[in-house]
Parts: C-alpha cells; sequence; structure tokens
C-alpha cells in the first residue's frame, strides 16, 4: 500500500527551550504516510500534536523543528521558503484543529471563509467559488447550504462549525489532510459522521490522512494503521485491525484502561511507566 | 426501595417568556441508598442541569425533588451540604489557584466549624491515594489526576452521604481515567456512598453505574440496568444509536443515523 | 570555607524554597512568592523602577539625615543661587535649599501615595466584587455610581473637591482619593464577572459558604493582583495629580516643601533661575517613571491575562 509514500518524515525533533531548560516534545520519530489513513494515539504530552504541526512548520514559538528529511510529494519541505511552504500549506496539504470556534473569523460568514479558501488558491470568480463553496457545504452533509452560508461562525453548532472547518480545509483538494482530534469536542453520533465524510474523501480521492487522536479505540476502528506515541517517540506502529496483538507494553496498557461497554471487571488495570520506554 | 434521592416532575427552563429554553423536561427516577446511578447523554440533553438543581448551584427549577428523605426548596440549609457534595468535570478550573491543597480542604471544615482539621485532612488525602507529600502543593504542582484526587477529596471531607459527579473524568487520559474510577469505585464500597454519575461516555457509565437513565432534549428517554446495556439490548431507538456510534466507527451504521 | 559553606547554605535555601513537596503552609507560600521574585527579578527595567521607588522610601525615612540645610529656614541673603558645592542643587527665592526641600518633599509625595493607596483601593476593590458577585439590582446600582464618579476628569473632580473643602494636603489626599477608586472598582467587578462563574467557586458554595466569605476569602484574593498592578501604575497620575493641585495653590500650602507648589513658586524664575522649577521637576517625573516601570514589571509577573 505504501509503496510510494505521500510522505515521509524521518529522525524528527521537536524542542522547546524554556525557562525551565530544554524540553523535547517530539524526539527523534520516522514514518510514512500514502494515500491512507494513518491514526498518531498518545496520551496528552506525547508528542503527538506537535508531530502534526511540525509538518507543517506550524510549531510555536520557541519550538524548533529539526529532521533528517520531511519529504512530501518528492520535496524536502525543511528546504522550502516560507512563500513556498504558504503555497503547500491549504492547497497541498489541510490541517483541520480540534476546536472550530477557534479557527474560523468570527466577523465572517461560514460560507464565504469557505469560498475564500478556495479562492486563496485558484483564481476564480466571486461566483465561481460561491458555488463550489456550497458544493463543498453539501458534500460534508450540510443540509440547506444555501442557508449555512450565510450564517456566522456562532450562529452555527459545535458539529456544524467543525463539518464547516473541514469543508474549509478540504475545498482546495489537498492531497494530505492531518486532523488533530478533529471530532473530540463532538458528540458521538456527530462525531461518527463527520469521520464518514473524511473517510469517503480519503477513499474516494486518494487523499492521505493523518489522524491525530488519543482515543485508541477510535482510531482503531477508523484508521489503516496505527503509530503510538509516548514521551515524544514511537513506540509502536502496528495494522489497526492487529492492534489486539500490540506487542509494547504500553499499547497493551493503554488498551486494558479504558472500560468497554461490555466490561465486567472488577477493577481498571492501571499502567505502571517503565522509564525503559522513553528511551526504546 | 429505601431512596436517597428521589426526583419528580423535574423542569428546569432558561430565559423567560417566549424565548425559554425547557433544558429539562418532566424529568423523575429515584436513586436507592448506596446505588450508583448513571444519567447519560449527548450535549444539550439537560444531564448536567439536572445535577446543578439537584446540587442546589441553580435554584430555578419547578417540580418536586427529595434528597436524605427531606423535600429540598431552590435554597438549601447549610446541614445540606453535609449530605451531598460535588465532583466537577475540569479538574484544572475547580480548584483555587491560589490555595494550597491544604487550605482547599480546611475551608469546608471551618464553614461547618468541624473541630480535628489536622487529622481530618491527613486522612482524606490519605483516603485519595495523596500522601503528605501533596499537602501543601498548589494546583499548578499537581497533575490532572492529582487534581482530581484534591477534588474527591474535598467533596469527601464532610463525610456526604450522596456523591454528584460531573463527568469527572472526562477531561483526563485514560489511564488517568482508569486510576480516578477505580478510586471512586472503592470510595462507594468503603463508604456505603450514593453516586449520581453524568457522563456522555456510555463505557464509564456501564462500568461504574448499576442504572442508567438515558436523556435526549431534556427527557429520560429510556431507563436501563447497565447489564441490559453490556448485553447490548436498549429499547430506545435512540440508545441504540447512540450505543452503536459509542463501540467505534462503522462506515455502514453511520448511514443509519437519525436526529432524535 | 566559610564561603563555600554559604554557597551551600543558600543553594539549600533555594532548594527548599522552590521544592515541590513543601512540608508547611509557610514553605509553601514562601516558595511562591520566590517563584515570582524570581520572574520579576528578570526584568531589568523593573528593577530599575522598584530601585527609584525604594530610594524614595529610604530618602523619606531618613530626610533628616540625608538634607544638608533646613527645607524651612530662609536665607534671603542667598536666594536664586545657582547650583554650588553649598547648595547641591541651588536655593529658591527665599534662599531655601532646594536638595534639601526636595529630600524633605519625598515625606509627602511618599505620604500622598501611601493615603491614597490605602483609602481608594479597598473601597474600590469592596464596592468592584460585591457588585460583581451580587448581580443584578446591587450590580447595577454600584455600577452607575461608578460611571457617575468615572464621568468628570479626575484633576477637575478633585479641584472641585478641594474648593469645596479647603486647600490644604489632607483634603488634596481625599479629593485624589474619591477620584481615583471607580476604575478599582471596575478593574475588580471585571475580574469577579469571571471569578464568580468558575467551578472552585460552585464548590466553595456547595460547601455551604456564605456570599461575604466568598467574596472575602476566595474572590478578592484574585482580584488582588490586578489591582496592585493598576494602582501602582496611576501612581504616577496620583503623584502628577498631587502636584497639579500643589501648582494650583490648592494642594500643600506654603511652606510645605511639596513639589508641585515648588514648581509653581519656580516659574516666575523659569527664563533666568532655571534649575528653582527644573529640579522639582525632574523629581516628579523620576518618581513618576519609577512607579511605572514597577508597575509594568509588576503586571508582567502577576496578571497572567497580559503574559505573553
Amino acid at each position: 500500500m505504501t509503496t510510494d509514500p505521500l510522505l515521509s518524515v524521518e529522525d524528527l525533533h521537536v524542542r522547546f527551550h524554556t525557562r525551565a531548560g530544554l524540553v523535547e516534545a517530539v524526539r527523534g520519530i520516522s514514518f510514512e504516510v500514502g494515500r491512507e489513513k494513518l491514526g498518531i494515539v498518545g496520551e496528552s504530552g506525547s508528542g503527538k500534536s506537535m508531530t502534526g504541526r511540525a509538518i507543517l512548520g506550524l510549531v510555536p514559538y520557541p519550538g524548533e523543528v529539526k529532521a533528517r528529511r520531511i519529504v512530501f510529494d518528492g520535496v524536502d519541505l525543511q528546504t522550502l521558503s516560507e512563500r513556498q511552504l504558504r503555497e503547500i500549506r491549504g492547497k497541498r496539504i489541510s490541517m483541520v484543529m480540534q476546536d472550530p470556534k477557534f479557527s474560523l473569523n468570527p466577523v465572517m460568514t461560514v460560507g464565504e471563509q469557505v469560498a475564500e479558501a478556495y479562492r486563496i488558491h485558484s483564481r476564480v470568480s466571486a461566483s465561481v467559488a460561491r458555488e463550489k463553496a456550497l458544493e463543498m457545504l453539501a458534500a460534508v452533509r450540510i443540509r440547506n447550504p444555501e442557508r449555512v452560508y450565510d450564517l456566522y461562525p456562532h450562529e452555527v453548532s459545535g458539529g456544524m462549525g467543525q463539518r464547516v472547518m473541514i469543508a474549509m480545509m478540504l475545498i482546495p483538494s489537498p492531497d494530505l489532510l492531518i486532523a488533530d482530534e478533529p471530532t473530540s469536542a463532538l458528540d458521538v453520533t456527530v462525531q461518527m459522521q463527520v469521520l464518514a465524510i473524511i473517510d469517503d474523501l480519503v477513499t474516494r480521492r486518494g487523499m492521505g490522512l493523518i489522524f491525530v487522536s488519543h482515543d485508541l479505540n477510535l482510531v482503531a476502528s477508523f484508521c489503516d494503521r496505527v503509530a503510538i506515541m509516548y514521551a515524544g517517540r514511537i513506540v509502536e506502529t502496528c495494522r489497526a485491525s492487529e492492534l489486539k496483538n500490540a506487542q509494547h507494553p504500553y499499547t497493551r496498557g493503554l488498551l486494558a484502561s479504558a472500560p468497554r461497554i461490555d466490561d465486567d471487571r472488577e477493577a481498571l488495570p492501571t499502567l505502571p511507566r517503565d522509564p525503559a520506554w522513553a528511551e526504546g | 426501595m429505601d431512596a436517597m434521592i428521589r426526583v419528580k416532575g423535574l423542569n428546569v427552563s432558561f430565559g423567560e417568556g417566549g424565548e425559554a429554553l425547557r433544558a429539562v423536561d418532566g424529568v423523575s427516577f429515584q436513586v436507592a441508598a448506596g446505588e450508583s446511578f448513571g444519567l447519560v447523554g449527548e450535549s444539550g440533553s439537560g444531564k448536567s442541569t439536572v445535577l446543578r438543581a439537584l446540587s442546589g448551584l441553580n435554584p430555578n427549577w419547578t417540580g418536586e425533588v427529595e434528597i436524605g428523605g427531606e423535600a429540598q426548596g431552590g435554597r438549601r440549609d447549610k446541614s445540606f451540604y453535609k449530605t451531598c457534595q460535588m465532583v466537577f468535570q475540569d479538574p484544572y478550573g475547580s480548584l483555587h489557584p491560589r490555595r494550597t491543597v491544604d487550605s482547599i480542604l480546611r475551608e469546608p471544615l471551618a464553614i461547618h466549624r468541624l473541630p480535628d482539621a489536622d487529622r481530618r485532612v491527613t486522612e482524606v488525602l490519605d483516603a485519595v491515594g495523596l500522601g503528605p507529600r501533596f499537602r501543601y502543593r498548589y494546583p499548578h504542582q499537581l497533575s490532572g489526576g492529582q487534581r482530581q484526587r484534591v477534588a474527591i477529596a474535598r467533596a469527601l471531607i464532610l463525610q456526604p452521604k450522596i456523591l454528584l459527579l460531573d463527568e469527572p473524568t472526562s477531561a483526563l487520559d485514560v489511564s488517568v481515567q482508569a486510576e480516578i474510577l477505580n478510586l471512586l469505585k472503592r470510595l462507594r464500597a468503603e463508604r456505603g456512598l450514593t453516586y449520581v454519575l453524568v457522563t456522555h461516555n456510555l463505557a464509564v457509565v456501564a462500568w461504574m453505574c448499576e442504572r442508567i437513565a438515558v436523556m435526549n432534549r431534556g427527557r429520560i428517554v429510556e431507563e436501563l440496568t447497565a447489564e441490559r446495556l453490556r448485553r447490548a439490548e436498549p429499547e430506545h431507538p435512540y440508545t441504540r444509536q447512540l450505543l452503536a456510534a459509542s463501540i467505534g466507527y462503522d462506515r455502514q451504521a453511520v448511514e443509519t443515523f437519525q436526529d432524535y | 570555607m566559610t564561603q563555600i559553606e554559604e554557597a551551600s547554605r543558600s543553594t539549600g535555601l533555594r532548594e527548599w524554597l522552590l521544592s515541590n513537596e513543601p512540608q508547611s503552609a509557610r514553605q509553601a507560600r514562601l516558595g511562591r512568592a520566590y517563584a515570582t521574585w524570581s520572574a520579576f527579578r528578570e526584568n531589568r527595567l523593573a528593577m530599575l523602577g522598584l530601585a527609584i521607588v525604594l530610594l524614595l522610601v529610604v530618602v523619606a525615612l531618613f530626610a533628616p539625615l540625608i538634607a544638608t540645610h533646613s527645607p524651612n529656614v530662609q536665607a534671603l541673603g542667598d536666594r536664586l543661587q545657582p547650583p554650588s558645592a553649598a547648595h547641591w542643587l541651588g536655593t529658591d527665592e527665599f534662599g531655601r535649599d532646594i536638595f534639601s526641600r526636595l529630600v524633605y518633599g519625598s515625606r509627602i509625595t511618599l505620604y500622598i501615595v501611601v493615603l491614597v493607596t490605602l483609602t481608594a483601593a479597598p473601597i474600590g476593590l469592596l464596592i468592584g466584587t460585591v457588585a460583581g458577585y451580587a448581580g443584578g439590582w446591587g450590580d447595577a446600582v454600584l455600577m452607575r455610581v461608578t460611571d457617575i464618579f468615572l464621568a468628570f476628569p479626575k484633576l477637575i473632580l478633585a479641584l472641585a473637591f478641594v474648593s469645596a473643602l479647603g486647600p490644604g494636603i489632607e483634603n488634596a489626599i481625599l479629593a485624589i482619593a474619591i477620584t481615583s477608586w471607580p476604575p478599582y472598582a471596575r478593574i475588580a467587578r471585571a475580574e469577579t464577572l469571571t471569578i464568580r462563574n468558575s467551578d472552585f467557586i460552585a464548590a466553595v458554595k456547595l460547601q455551604g459558604a456564605s456570599a461575604a466569605r466568598i467574596i472575602t476569602r476566595h474572590v478578592m484574593p484574585l482580584c488582588l493582583s490586578s489591582l496592585i498592578v493598576r494602582v501602582t501604575l496611576d501612581m504616577a497620575g496620583i503623584i502628577l495629580t498631587a502636584a497639579g493641585l500643589g501648582f494650583l495653590g490648592l494642594g500643600a500650602q506654603p511652606p510645605l516643601p511639596e513639589w508641585g507648589a515648588m514648581i509653581s513658586a519656580g516659574r516666575r524664575f523659569i527664563l533666568d533661575q532655571w534649575w528653582v522649577a527644573t529640579i522639582p521637576g525632574i523629581a516628579i517625573f523620576v518618581v513618576s517613571l519609577g512607579f511605572n516601570l514597577l508597575g509594568d514589571g509588576l503586571r508582567d509577573v502577576l496578571d497572567p491575562k497580559h503574559r505573553s
């Protein structure tokens, strides 16, 4: 499946120089993504979000990104100028963040923002962009896109807002979508509907997806492959369907510690952390 | 049934006149002494609003609420708070940022003029699995799980009979969630506590509670035992949909989803 | 040997202060204060501001030891002398030593600053927190009163008060205090509005705490830091208002060496004997700047909203 990877990352480091000293959020990880769904799973502080941001050069100050290679479609992203990177960002690689409320402009209607996202990368007239935006809103299963087009961000629900964000990110037809907990703030049924939209786009358009999440069970049922992060390292990568047979004690511990609906265990196993995992 | 909590025809509205939104609409349930009762639903279902009405935080409701055998009005007297305490969702927002753990735990004792503050603080810290090392720390020196333990200790220090739990683990990592859920289960067994647990997580509620009420748009659509939920035998189609969505991603199942 | 011991003792103290496992409430409090001080110390301008303010306090405390002459004794033979070895900063129209008057004047400046702070800040804090926590009618009434006070320019309102009460340093302080509490009330109210809906306030409510207890013990301590910052930044304005009143002859009365009154007296000679008016002006400028720098530094360490 990954004979021709879309993105290949080698030895990625993200460091923060703080008053308290050097903090390494990501410590030398390597992975590849093809036209598939790759899940990156970890607990808070594992470096999973920084990994997603580092690819697009969006690590906040005073963070510093170093990697041997971050090759996207044959080009090392690290060698590009900020202007060239902007060209790729949004058009070929898009990113969806957790909370739509912070990512949408509050004084522009959601439709205008989707149309704007299209016009930035393709020079078309306003009416063409509007048509395209309406089409995209329909594609993310917004009923009555004509009405929603003229709503402001505060007038739409969380689930709707996240669909608008996804429409915005997908309208330039990116080759790779990085989704950082795109559905964590949503109710579980809406979450599944939003995932179905992303799923269809991966299957239909052959898009690649990096899905960053804390929810191992969700990722296991949604993604093709899963990378488990712990303390800034990938401790294990496996096919999602084979997660049950995971080798690493951390992965096994994470799987076991979440209650299941058909659970009849007296106590949930907790996760004794072995310092050696952080080194391995 | 020896009911610790009895709720009948509870209504809560926000706003006034024609614009009023009925957040809770005719909700009735009972919780026996020593039982763990779950209220589960999606955002806007009214589950947290029910809890705030029970706790006395929101005095604007109509209907009948009986707690510990006594009918409750909008305002509560001081002794009510010795019966019924609450644990909040966000461990980062529920502790005063300028107070040490010790001072946070002493406050309820000072309010109720209870003697032996020192001994009680030591005991309750021990009960929630935080040793004396944590006693004089500020909240910012604690992890999310440790903060939630402090919040539980604060709720327990008045030795209440009832704990109202508002999504107590939804802000925590799963491995930390497991520790807190184990702790809550153990404390209930040791102290014979009655729990009302509000959550959106079906797995958590199935693991923690004996009986579960499923809420949607301000109403209880179904009440069922945890046993039936574990065997995936809910009756109401909304509960079945919630269950399907909670088990994991299934492209086919999504097609069948409806709005309730 | 002793040096090494001292060094090890001081690092021991630092570790004790910064310990993540304090053994007592006192250690926890001191540790917190030390952490704030360490952050503050890194800001050089703020340290300069602190130095200026401390210098003001020291000069005011030890004025009789520092002054070279009496501030009030006139020597008409020596009037309007330029700065020299005998009179470091020259003399004024009555032959009084300007340096000594400046030194004694610092006491008046400090007196004004301390009294205004001790009256205006608590009034503002109380009104703001009560209004914010009570909400509804109480809030509306208290805030409209505040708005009325805010609608008048500070100096004009102070002028009106002083002319009603009669000129003099005490009345000037009272007038400044009356005109400077409303902004503090607004700040305290704004902070209270965000604090009152937080879970930790809900938690104390559920412990059965009274409104008075919640306001004084849980809300006020959190409003305090932004208030301290604001009061410090306002000091410059307060000093200038006091100087303004002094300049207009409505503040401190002769022969008190109040800096504003000194400028006022010196303005007649501004062209030929520049030092008479300029030197107290520089003193006002330096002290105001000191308070502003200190306030900016305090804001950086105390007020998390403005932290970058």
